[in-house]
């Protein structure tokens, strides 16, 4: 094994050309373990935790970008207000020291099915900054992960950012697990209202061979709540409503049965954690959140 | 590979490192810092834990070649960081920012009881040095049972006191929750954690 220290990001991508096979290490809570229990013997690590860039964020107008380094940690102290969602979801994760490492990046390039920060990214709506030597895409993060454990990079790729819009109204994130740290969601759900483009995002984690929308009932809650004017009124959402949207996010689900809990559970979790989170963000909606500053 | 690093304010060079190897393998097979406990090896137990530039961290987790050129402390270390820390803020607040002195009087430290200090030296520590007051409170409060856990629950409050020294009950559970106990039930090492807080307060 071959540990490559790139000190800087265009020798990171050097180093990432010249060895495809090259396993990039951040936070190493997801690669450490692989290596400690014998599962994976890289011929390269490529050890990111000194490519100073990547530890940064930066606002603009209507997204942040999140360098892929950013420990979880510093998400939940100073990102809680442009990025909600993502910032409740980090707080899930693992323990105060798995936060201190683990990134947005490492979760992105592990695409387990259970990654903790991207049903968050779903629902705020995010593009992956890929790069390499031959330049620079942006991937939707809907079309990133493309298996369990499988995503969209190329061999020579390494993720720079992550573009996460920012929030624009109320942001939700649930997770189902045996108890509050140190655990790996047995299903998690994100929901986040965007008032200024009228719509309804979700996203859905653990419960589908990649992290999913619930596109359908986004459709549908859009749709009620634009036809009953309930964006305008701020008025109580109909049970049958909130019901149906509960269905639909069930019914996007893909799940498994495995050690971690059923099938059956996972979709009727997930439909529980639909219903719970959007009555949350719409009383917050209503409440004045993201209604009063409609015009940013 | 060759790595460099400061652990607990001394510099440690380790030879024909294993590049998968962890921080953890480095500190207690190759430095003789057995203190760091190896148990889980997947971050789930936290009885690895050490700051590393400050930040608590499981040392399992941390590919050795990342340590390069860092800070580490481990629990051997961690009577010295408390003092060094506590002369620091008390030069801070006689407004007489200076280098710490090491060797300084700790007014308001609680006094180690030989009968209960750190036992047979051992390389790198320094045989009857008072404790750090987290480390004192773990004994006084009967927060150790086998002890397995111990040194990386030391660790983790440590630095939540030093972060925070007046934390309710609810932050001490949060910084907590990455470290295992077995035997103890927790509640005797919520105590412990209370009482260094209020010990640490009284000095101040």
């Amino acid at each position: 094994m071959d540990f490559l220290r790139p000190a800087g990001w265009e020798e990171a991508l050097a180093a990432k050309a010249e060895h495809p096979t090259a396993v990039p290490i951040a936070g190493g809570t997801d690669v450490m373990v692989e290596i400690n229990f014998d599962h994976r013997r890289p011929e390269y690590l490529l050890d990111l935790t000194r490519v100073a860039e990547l530890a940064e964020w930066e606002a603009t107008d209507r997204t942040v970008r999140l360098g892929a380094g950013v420990p979880y940690t510093r998400i939940i102290e100073e990102l809680r207000t442009e990025l909600p969602g993502l910032a409740l979801a980090a707080h899930t994760v693992g323990s105060p020291q798995i936060r201190n490492r683990g990134t947005v990046g490492g979760n992105l390039g592990a695409a387990s099915p259970a990654g903790d920060a991207h049903p968050a990214l779903l629902a705020a709506g995010a593009e992956v900054e890929a790069a390499s030597v031959r330049g620079t895409r942006r991937i939707p993060v809907e079309e990133f992960f493309t298996g369990v454990k499988r995503h969209a990079l190329e061999p020579d790729e390494l993720i720079r950012a992550v573009h996460i819009r920012k929030a624009e109204g109320p942001q939700q994130f649930s997770k189902v697990g045996t108890r509050n740290a140190m655990v790996i969601a047995v299903c998690a759900f994100a929901v986040a209202l965007h008032p200024r483009t009228r719509t309804v995002r979700t996203g859905i984690g653990s419960a589908a061979p990649t992290p999913v929308r619930a596109l359908e009932a986004e459709e549908f809650l859009g749709g009620a709540l634009e036809e009953g004017g309930f964006w305008d009124s701020g008025a109580p959402l109909e049970p049958s409503a909130v019901r149906r949207f509960a269905e639909l996010c069930a019914g996007a689900c893909h799940p498994i049965d495995d050690v971690r809990g059923t099938a059956a559970y996972r979709r009727q979790a997930v439909g529980v954690m639909a219903r719970r989170t959007l009555g949350w963000t719409w009383e917050a909606y209503r409440g004045g959140e993201g209604r009063t500053a409609q015009c940013a | 590979m060759r790595v460099n690093m400061t652990v607990n304010g001394r510099p440690y060079e380790a030879d024909d490192v294993w590049e998968g190897e962890s921080l953890l393998y480095v500190l207690r097979e190759r430095l003789g810092l057995p203190g760091s406990k190896n148990a889980c090896e997947q971050g789930e137990c936290g009885s690895c834990t050490v700051r590393l530039d400050g930040v608590p961290v499981c040392a399992c987790l941390v590919a050795a070649g990342q340590a390069e050129g860092r800070e580490v402390v481990t629990v051997e270390g961690l009577a010295d960081h408390a003092r060094q820390r506590s002369v620091t803020r008390a030069a801070e607040a006689a407004g007489a920012v200076r280098p710490a002195e090491p060797e300084a009087d700790q007014p308001g430290e609680p006094e180690a009881d030989p009968s209960t200090g750190p036992g047979p030296s051992r390389p790198g520590q320094v045989v009857g040095a008072p404790l750090a007051p987290v480390q004192q409170a773990f004994i006084d409060a009967g927060a150790v049972q086998c002890g397995f856990c111990t040194p990386g629950l030391l660790v983790a409050a440590d630095e939540l006191l030093e972060r925070n020294p007046e934390p309710s009950d609810a932050d001490i559970r949060e910084a907590l929750s990455g470290n295992l106990c077995r035997c103890t039930g927790y509640e005797k090492i919520l105590d412990a954690v209370r009482l260094a807080a209020a010990r640490t307060g009284e000095g101040a």
